[in-house]
């Protein structure tokens, strides 16, 4: 090895370290950046009441409309693409198994509607709602985010189910189950973790997405009540609070930030959890 | 215990199964056609090539030029891409190649929270920090005036955002690659970043070119942390340090505005046409490129 490449081997092994060492210090800024900011400004007001007059100048009240609205709105349409994620989830693992190519092209199907920015459901989403003459709302917001977080659930879950061994669908068949049975008795079974992360994933992209509620959700100061009614959600709580002018709104969006990142910590923590604990039912192979 | 009995149960069950699923496939047309019978009005008056290549944007007297929000999107798109895709490069050969199993353990979770961050907390973190730093420090020490909201301020964020993303690909493609291909190498005498420089990225590009293609996407459609620090000054950016307007900042800001004007409606809805034909037009290329890499 000559000196030249000597110093190249060195100069770039450098560079990846400097590299990955980069990605982990900017987490740790961002964190630090958040939870600092964000500490400073958060008290117990602001989680348990909802804005008073004349929040928006400075005054009393809290954001407990947005951690509830957000907690709502993420929760329904959680619910929703699991409704309607799970079967399409089974139904390209059980009854389209022997034909690669169907599934191959679904598949890629998801892939696209995976990299649809989330603007472009909430474009979609408000020009649904226009067509049918629907305010913004609750149920608006939930069904557009619905759309946004449907390929995220059906892929993850799809990861996990591919995995189930084919000797426990032959084993199922060989005992007199039909495909459906299957699918719902065997297959969810035995990727229980893997559709609790999925779930969990999901909810955690839904509570903290901006763009497709910023349309179909609307905004109020008052307690999310009722499906067509408007609902505050905390992305957006916190960016008009951003736009503010005064000082003190601006500390709570900070704040609002704060407990935004700590629910989506909290859900990810979960999700770890929830997977190594139910690890145990699988029939290992 | 049942209410059906088993057939029954299966014909229900099936049902609802391929219902969810012709839902599902057809979304990406139901988008496609939902948004340009939205735009039809405004693609009926004026021709494509003067929507994307006009500049003047003054809705309220019938002018919609898109060039400054296209231009603004592409520099801020290719912009990041230029500060995340070597970082992401280099991380994954590191994370793949140099470090133990037990590295990647705590890798994998670092890039998880990276990705479940929202971009509404990615676009207050580029307020609280990279915006003062830009117009503190950088623009003074390069001796450029600015105000920090700047094409390279949403690049910076951007890239950040993005990173998780790239990286995963990228980790999978690395992780991939069979390990006799570099044993081989390895026993013909060449050493460690020899057989990374000749053999593993010449078998991974087209992997890699496709994960810096799905990023690519990923940060043209990016809205809210994108808004909240390129400015938005609906004019053509003469450098990074100039404030820009995005594609999608220009559909979110003017939401409220919609109504009001209906071709301003139809105009809006037409860029959501734009970013959605962008990102799956540069999902299906990319696409190709994973199938073909993984032929080899």
């Amino acid at each position: 090895m000559t000196r030249g490449q000597k110093i190249e081997e060195k100069f770039f092994k450098a560079l990846m370290i400097l590299a990955t060492y980069f990605i982990l210090a900017i987490l740790a800024i961002i964190i630090y950046s958040i939870f600092e900011k964000g500490l400073r400004s958060i008290s117990w007001e602001m989680l348990t009441q909802v804005p008073q007059g004349g929040y928006y100048y400075g005054k009393g009240g809290g954001i407990l409309n947005a951690i509830l609205g957000s907690l709502a709105l993420a929760a329904g349409a959680t619910l929703l693409a699991f409704i309607i994620g799970l079967p399409v989830a089974l139904y390209i693992n059980v009854f389209l198994i022997r034909h690669k190519k169907v599934i191959n092209v679904i598949r890629f199907l998801l892939d696209l509607v995976w990299g649809i920015p989330s603007i472009v459901y909430g474009a979609f989403g408000f020009s649904l709602m226009i067509f049918f003459g629907l305010q913004t709302s609750l149920l608006a917001g939930i069904l557009t985010v619905t759309l946004f977080v449907l390929p995220i659930m059906i892929r993850s879950m799809d990861e996990i189910l591919r995995t189930v061994p084919i000797g426990l669908q032959e084993a199922a068949y060989s005992l007199g189950s039909n495909k459906s049975e299957i699918a719902f008795k065997v297959f969810t079974r035995q990727s229980i973790s893997g559709i609790i992360t999925a779930v969990l994933l999901s909810f955690g992209r839904a509570i903290g997405d901006a763009a497709a509620v910023l349309f179909t959700a609307g905004y109020t100061d008052h307690m999310p009540n009722g499906l067509l009614e408007p609902v505050a959600t905390l992305p957006l709580s916190i960016f008009f609070q951003l736009s503010s002018p005064v000082p003190e709104v601006q500390n709570r969006a900070y704040a609002s930030a704060l407990v935004l990142t700590l629910i989506i910590l909290i859900v990810s923590l979960f999700s770890r959890g929830l997977g190594k604990r139910y690890h145990k039912t699988k029939i290992n192979f | 215990m049942y209410l059906l009995n088993r057939k029954q149960r299966h014909v229900v069950n099936y049902t609802w199964m391929i219902i969810s699923l012709l839902l599902v496939a057809f979304l990406p047309f139901l988008l496609f056609i939902g948004l340009y019978f939205k735009s039809v009005l405004l693609l009926h008056d004026y021709s494509l090539f003067d929507l994307i290549f006009s500049k003047s944007w003054k809705p309220a007297s019938g002018q919609f030029g898109f060039y400054p929000f296209i231009v603004g999107s592409v520099w801020v798109t290719l912009v990041s891409m230029l500060i995340s895709a070597p970082i992401c490069l280099l991380t994954a050969i590191y994370v793949t190649q140099y470090t133990r199993k037990n590295f990647l353990r705590i890798m994998h979770p670092a890039i998880d929270i990276l990705a479940g961050i929202p971009s509404v907390v990615y676009g207050l973190w580029g307020i609280l920090v990279i915006v003062p730093f830009i117009s503190r420090y950088l623009g003074p020490w390069l001796d450029v005036k600015t105000m920090g909201y700047s094409i390279l301020a949403a690049s910076f964020v951007l890239s950040i955002m993005i990173i998780p993303f790239i990286l995963n690909i990228l980790i999978e493609i690395f992780k991939a690659i069979p390990m006799e291909l570099k044993e081989a190498a390895l026993s013909l005498g060449a050493t460690q970043w020899q057989t990374i420089k000749h053999v593993l990225l010449k078998k991974a590009l087209p992997g890699i070119i496709a994960a810096f293609g799905f990023g690519l996407a990923r940060a043209f459609g990016e809205t809210m942390a994108v808004l909240m620090v390129v400015g938005n000054v609906v004019k053509l950016p003469k450098s990074l340090f100039d404030p820009g307007y995005t594609l999608p900042a220009l559909i979110a800001n003017n939401y409220g505005e919609m109504l009001s004007i209906p071709k301003y409606d139809s105009a809006l809805m037409f860029a959501a046409l734009l970013l959605l034909a962008v990102s799956l037009f540069f999902n299906l290329v990319m696409h190709f490129f994973i199938v073909r890499y993984n032929k080899f």
